[in-house]
Formats: structure tokens, C-alpha cells, sequence
């Protein structure tokens, strides 16, 4: 009987050959990313070579020269001036300030509201605790368009107008607005004052703006109570009865003890409802107030060019959206556990 | 909470789908293949029945009647042009569509036909602009401005400083921008997307006035708890030649309803009405000599062939809905809530605006 060939051990003990590419573990990862990725490319280049095709063939290309044309609508509501006779990009841009204004008032708004309403869940105050639940439970659970509807032509459109509206010292409550006083021409003091059937004050909210911020807050508060809510629930129980046993009152143990730590868990939460926050106040057509949105929907039908002015739609609220995500995470990494 | 007002998360949620499939439709589908005649019409016809787009909320133009179905003129527009196409005033899908989503959805093929108070202008024709197509001017109107009658505002200078409501991206925003700066007067335009929530606002006091076409105000205080409470001023603040709307890359389907409207003024003008044009007709027949009238109607010629319509297109128009001057007593006339005065919308030989070109 023939040896066994001392040949074949050894090379079973030397580095086994290596594979041929296909089969390189090393290699394989990169070879399917690679294919994913141009795919995806190859879609994008299909789509966006079909949509300038078919826009040429309607005669739709791209343009960007109406930004420049004057809107030759008013705005009666802009923070930043603005006439009839500007070009269009300012009225997006009036409609951007807006909205960005009505954004952060609800933001806080609705945190404020929210923070409230998620300790209230907690409270030792049976009543409390359930008009806390349900408030949540009613508000969120009906859309938000119906109770923008309700606040503007329910609650607000029904105060009182003209001589009849509501007036305390500084501060008129009519159907066409809040009216407060503030400082005048040659910084004298002025209060609400009725000229010729219209009330007029250094400081003035539409009933539009009202009614847009008070949906928002309402509703944007009760998810963010959720949130707040489970927050404090996730810090552990026995964190509330070491402080109850330090002598510490409720509101001092969840002011000091329990909302710093839960803070870890509500911050990312609050991001997405936020963000909902900022998309939600495009709702604001619907009563009136004239945001972003509205601008670019006369925009669009005034100068036909439909997808221009949703890109700038979708460009403007993405950029908003991005902006809040990346100041909320920039909360989170400060208030997340460090190692020390 | 006004009925008026629940009606309308629809309105909104549709604006944005139809924006969306704007965008879509135009960055998915390939480029339509170019059959010869009206790719519009052969749609139609696969489809079995025409999509009309109607305001929907407008007393005398189209509304939902009670029983469901929508009544008004606009909306027996929309019957007249599926009568001649398709053969059956009934075969109708009405979309109702905002001001504001008008152009996009009919640019879009979301629907067929614009069947609205939309007035004629250079940029909304221009290919550069809107690019759309208008049909003949279907009602000779003014922008209008309407106020409670005890308010005591009389003109235009009465409204300084006061918030007007009005309905955003429609012409009327920016004639009442123009007409106020012209004025120098300064006021505060209250912009709603739609009537839906600019009436109901209104109503309800929040506006001093509000602008729109003089026969949509008339038609929406038709509406109102207490009409005879709201005036319309004397001033008119614009003209408002309002037309059909196609899209301007089917010149086909365009002239098939360019001649869908002036069948109905022809047949005014000519007498024929819902209850004898067909008798009219066989009466033609049978009498070579009634020549104009039997190629109206059909009985020589090719006219309905030559816009890729039936023979008899005329006679089933007529049929469906009656002509000019009947629609326009049946919903916007003296015998109607809206009591409207014919005006410039009598034909051309009767003191009005209306006249059509030679069935020849």
C-alpha cells in the first residue's frame, strides 16, 4: 500500500487558498451595495429624465423666472412687508415667516400644555388626573382639521364684534382679533381704540392666527402629554419613594428627581411630534391664515407652474423639519447619561 | 358648526392628492402616445363616461340638488358635452374642485373638462402661462362685492381698513389688489381656499364685504339664512368673461366643446328648443329648402364627423339640456332664487354678447 502523500497535511495546515472573488466574503458585501446603489441611481436618472421629458413635451420645463414676476396679491398678515406689487418670492417668503411664526408659538405652546397635562397624570388629585385623561383621550383622537374648523368658526367667529367686544384695561377680545395695547407712534402708550367700526392697537392677533395656534397647541399638547407621560413612567418607582422618604413633596420630586431623568425618554418622542407640529400647520388654509402653503397654492394657480412651486413646498417644509430634528438631537446628546 | 364648513377636510385632503398626482403623473407615466383626433375623447369614450369638473357649492351653477344629483348650469354643461360625445347625458362623473386645484387637476387629466366660472385671461391661455384652452365666453360677468345691507358701506372707499374676504388663487384676489391700490385704500384681505369657509366667515361677521363674481355672490346669498340682508354694490371691479377650460395639448377635444357651446346658441338663436328640435329635425328632413337648419342639425354635411363627434351631435345637445336661453332661465333667471337679469348674456341680436360662428 502506497503512502499517503506527506503532500496533502501539509498544505491542509498552510493558509487555505484563497476563494475565488465571487465567493470573497470580503468582496461580496461591496459587490451587492455597489448593484443596489447604481439601481437606485439608474431609477433616479429614469424618473428625472422622464419628468423633464414629459414637462418638455407639455411645455413645462423647469422655470425659475416667476419667481421674479410681482404676485399682485396682498397679504394682509406679514410679518415682513409686503405689497401687491412684489415679486413672488417675497410672498413665499412673507408666507414662510408665517409659518415659521405660528410653528414656534405652538411649540411652546404645546409644550407647556403637554408638560402640564403629562404631570397631572400623576397627580395625587383623582379629578385632575382624570380630566387630564381625558382631555388625551378626546383630543387626539379626533382630527385635526375638525377642531381647526371648530375653534375658527365655533369658538372664535362667535365673539362678539365692534362696541359689543369683550374689553378689559389694555386688551380687546373681538371677532376680528386680540387687540393689545402697546407702545404707539413717539413711543407714547396706546390702547385698543375703535376707528370707524374697527378696532386698531400697536399689538394685534388675528382670530385666524388664534384660532390656527389654539388647534395646534390643543392638539400637539395631548400627544405631547403622552409622551411626558410615559416619560415619567419609565423612571422607576422606587426613585419617587427614596425621594418620598427624604421628605420630599410631590412637586419637588418630580421637579427635581424624576423629570431630569425622564428627560432621556421624552426628548427623542417630542422630536417627532415637532416635527408633525410644523407639517400639521399647513392646515392653516383652512381657516384663513395665510402660511407658506396658502401663498404657494395662489402661486401655483397664478403662474401655472405647478411643479416648481411644490418643490419649493417640499424644499422649504423638509428644511424645517431637518432644522427642528437636528436642534432636538442636539437636546438629546445633552441630556442623555454620561459616563464620568 | 355651519354644515358648509364640516364639508370641507374632503376639500383639502383632495387638493393635496391632486397635487401629488400632479407631480406624479408627470414624473411616472410615459410620454401619451399621439393618436391622430382627441386623445381626450377617446379616453372618454374607453372610459365610458366624461369626468366634469364643478364648483359644486354654487347656487344656479352646480350644486348637489335633493335628490343627489348636481343641478345648475355648469353642471348641465357638463350633461350637454356627454350627450354629443358619448350619447347619454347621464354618463357624468362631476369632481368637485376648488378654486385653487381647478388648472392643476384638469392639467393633470385628473378630469376632462372644466366646467366653472373661470374667466378668460391672457396668462392662463398663453402657452407660456397656464397653457390651457377656452372655449367661447359661456357667461359675460363682473367681479362684484358684497356687504351687509345695515353696514351702511356703499362703495369701495367704505371698506379702508377693513378685512375683506375673498377666495385665494382665483382672478378676483387680484382685482381686488389692483382696484384697491388704484384707490389707494388700505384693507385687510381675509384669503380663504375656498367659498366653503369664505361664505360661512362672512356670514358670521368676520368680513365687512366679500368679492367674487357678482353672479356666484348672488347665487351664494340664494343661500343665506336671510338673503335680503346683503347687498351687492353698484361698483363693478373687474370684467369676467367666464369660458369651458380644456388643456391646450388637445386642440381636438377643445373645438368639440367650443362647438358644444355654440350648439346652444345657435339653437336659440334659431328657435329650437328641448321639446321641438326633434321635430324640428324630421321636419328638416323632409324639407330640402330648410337648408341652414338641416346642417345644424345634421341632416347634410359632416359637421359632427369633422370634430370627431356623431353626425348628430346638435340635435342630442339640445336634446339633453335645451339651448342657451332656456338653460338660462331654468337656473339663473327670473323664475329662479337667483334672479338674475340676462345682461350681456342675451344673444347678439337681442342687445347681447352672445353670438355664434356659421355652422358651415
Amino acid at each position: 500500500m502506497a503512502p499517503v502523500p506527506p503532500a496533502e497535511p501539509a498544505s491542509a495546515s498552510a493558509t487555505p487558498p484563497t476563494p475565488p472573488w465571487w465567493r470573497d466574503r470580503r468582496v461580496i458585501p461591496w459587490v451587492v451595495q455597489a448593484v443596489v446603489g447604481l439601481l437606485v441611481l439608474l431609477l433616479i436618472a429614469f424618473l428625472l429624465g422622464n419628468l423633464v421629458r414629459n414637462l418638455t413635451a407639455a411645455g413645462l420645463l423647469l422655470s425659475w423666472r416667476w419667481l421674479q414676476q410681482p404676485a399682485g396679491f396682498d397679504i394682509s398678515e406679514s410679518v415682513i412687508p409686503f405689497n401687491a406689487q412684489l415679486p413672488y418670492w417675497r410672498a413665499l417668503a412673507a408666507g414662510l415667516v408665517n409659518t415659521i411664526r405660528a410653528v414656534l408659538v405652538s411649540l411652546v405652546g404645546a409644550t407647556l400644555l403637554g408638560t402640564l397635562v403629562g404631570m397631572a397624570s400623576f397627580s395625587h388629585n383623582g379629578l385632575l388626573r382624570r380630566l387630564a385623561r381625558v382631555y388625551v383621550e378626546v383630543v387626539r383622537n379626533i382630527p385635526l382639521l375638525l377642531q381647526l374648523v371648530f375653534w375658527y368658526f365655533v369658538v372664535f367667529l362667535t365673539l362678539p364684534n365692534g362696541v359689543a367686544a369683550i374689553q378689559l384695561p389694555g386688551v380687546v377680545l373681538a371677532k376680528s382679533g386680540l387687540y393689545i395695547a402697546g407702545l404707539g407712534e413717539g413711543l407714547r402708550w396706546v390702547g385698543p381704540t375703535l376707528v370707524n367700526g374697527v378696532w386698531q392697537s400697536p399689538l394685534r392677533l388675528s382670530v385666524e392666527f388664534g384660532a390656527l395656534l389654539t388647534g395646534l397647541i390643543v392638539y400637539s399638547g395631548a400627544f405631547i402629554a403622552e409622551v411626558v407621560r410615559g416619560g415619567i413612567a419609565a423612571v422607576p418607582k422606587g426613585q419617587w419613594e427614596a425621594a418620598s422618604s427624604l421628605g420630599l413633596s410631590w412637586f419637588a420630586t418630580l421637579r427635581r428627581i424624576v423629570l431630569p431623568q425622564s428627560l432621556r425618554v421624552i426628548v427623542p418622542g417630542l422630536n417627532t411630534q415637532y416635527i408633525s407640529l410644523a407639517k400639521n400647520s399647513s392646515l392653516a388654509v383652512a381657516v384663513g391664515y395665510t402660511d407658506l402653503y396658502s401663498v404657494a397654492e395662489t402661486t401655483l394657480n397664478q403662474t401655472g407652474r405647478a411643479v416648481e412651486v411644490i418643490l419649493v413646498l417640499l424644499a422649504a417644509y423638509l428644511t424645517l423639519d431637518l432644522l427642528i430634528s437636528a436642534l432636538m438631537n442636539g437636546l438629546n446628546r445633552l441630556v442623555q447619561i454620561r459616563e464620568r | 358648526m355651519s354644515s358648509a364648513a364640516l364639508t370641507h377636510p374632503a376639500r383639502v385632503l383632495s387638493t393635496t392628492a391632486l397635487l401629488l398626482t400632479a407631480l406624479v403623473a408627470l414624473l411616472g407615466c410615459a410620454a401619451g402616445g399621439g393618436a391622430p383626433g382627441s386623445p381626450t375623447m377617446a379616453r372618454i369614450r374607453e372610459r365610458g363616461r366624461l369626468v366634469c369638473a364643478v364648483d359644486g357649492a354654487v347656487p344656479g351653477f352646480s350644486t348637489v340638488g335633493p335628490q343627489g344629483a348636481f343641478v345648475g348650469i355648469d353642471a348641465d354643461f357638463c350633461r350637454a358635452v356627454a350627450a354629443a360625445v358619448l350619447g347619454d347625458a347621464r354618463k357624468v362623473e362631476f369632481r368637485p374642485v376648488t378654486a385653487g386645484e381647478r388648472f392643476v387637476a384638469l392639467s393633470s387629466g385628473e378630469v376632462d373638462l372644466l366646467s366653472i366660472s373661470s374667466t378668460h385671461t391672457l396668462g392662463r391661455d398663453a402657452p407660456g402661462g397656464n397653457a390651457l384652452s377656452f372655449g367661447p365666453v359661456f357667461f359675460y360677468d363682473g367681479q362684484g362685492v358684497m356687504v351687509p345691507a345695515a353696514s351702511g358701506i356703499r362703495s369701495l372707499r367704505d371698506l379702508a381698513g377693513k378685512p375683506i374676504c375673498v377666495e385665494s388663487g382665483t382672478n378676483t384676489e387680484l382685482n381686488l389688489a389692483d382696484r384697491m391700490r388704484e384707490r389707494g385704500v388700505a384693507y385687510q384681505p381675509l384669503r380663504f381656499q375656498s367659498g366653503e369657509q369664505a361664505y360661512p366667515a362672512y356670514e358670521q361677521g368676520r368680513c365687512a364685504a366679500i368679492t367674487s363674481d357678482s353672479s356666484l355672490l348672488a347665487g351664494k346669498r340664494s343661500g343665506f339664512r336671510n338673503p335680503a340682508d346683503h347687498v351687492l354694490l353698484s361698483e363693478l371691479l373687474s370684467k369676467e368673461p367666464s369660458a369651458k377650460v380644456t388643456i391646450q395639448a388637445d386642440p381636438a377635444w377643445a373645438d368639440a366643446v367650443r362647438w358644444i357651446t355654440y350648439t346652444l346658441i345657435q339653437a336659440e338663436e334659431s328657435g329650437l328648443t328641448q321639446a321641438n328640435v326633434e321635430a324640428s329635425r324630421a321636419a328638416a328632413r323632409a324639407d330640402a329648402s330648410q337648408a341652414e337648419r338641416r346642417r345644424f342639425l345634421g341632416v347634410e354635411g359632416d359637421f359632427g364627423r369633422q370634430l370627431g363627434l356623431p353626425a348628430d351631435f346638435t340635435l342630442r345637445v339640445v336634446k339633453a339640456v335645451g339651448n342657451y336661453g332656456e338653460l338660462f332661465e331654468r337656473h339663473l333667471g327670473q323664475s329662479t332664487p337667483l334672479g338674475l337679469d340676462r345682461g350681456l348674456n342675451r344673444l347678439w341680436n337681442r342687445g347681447g354678447l352672445h353670438i355664434a360662428p356659421p355652422f358651415r
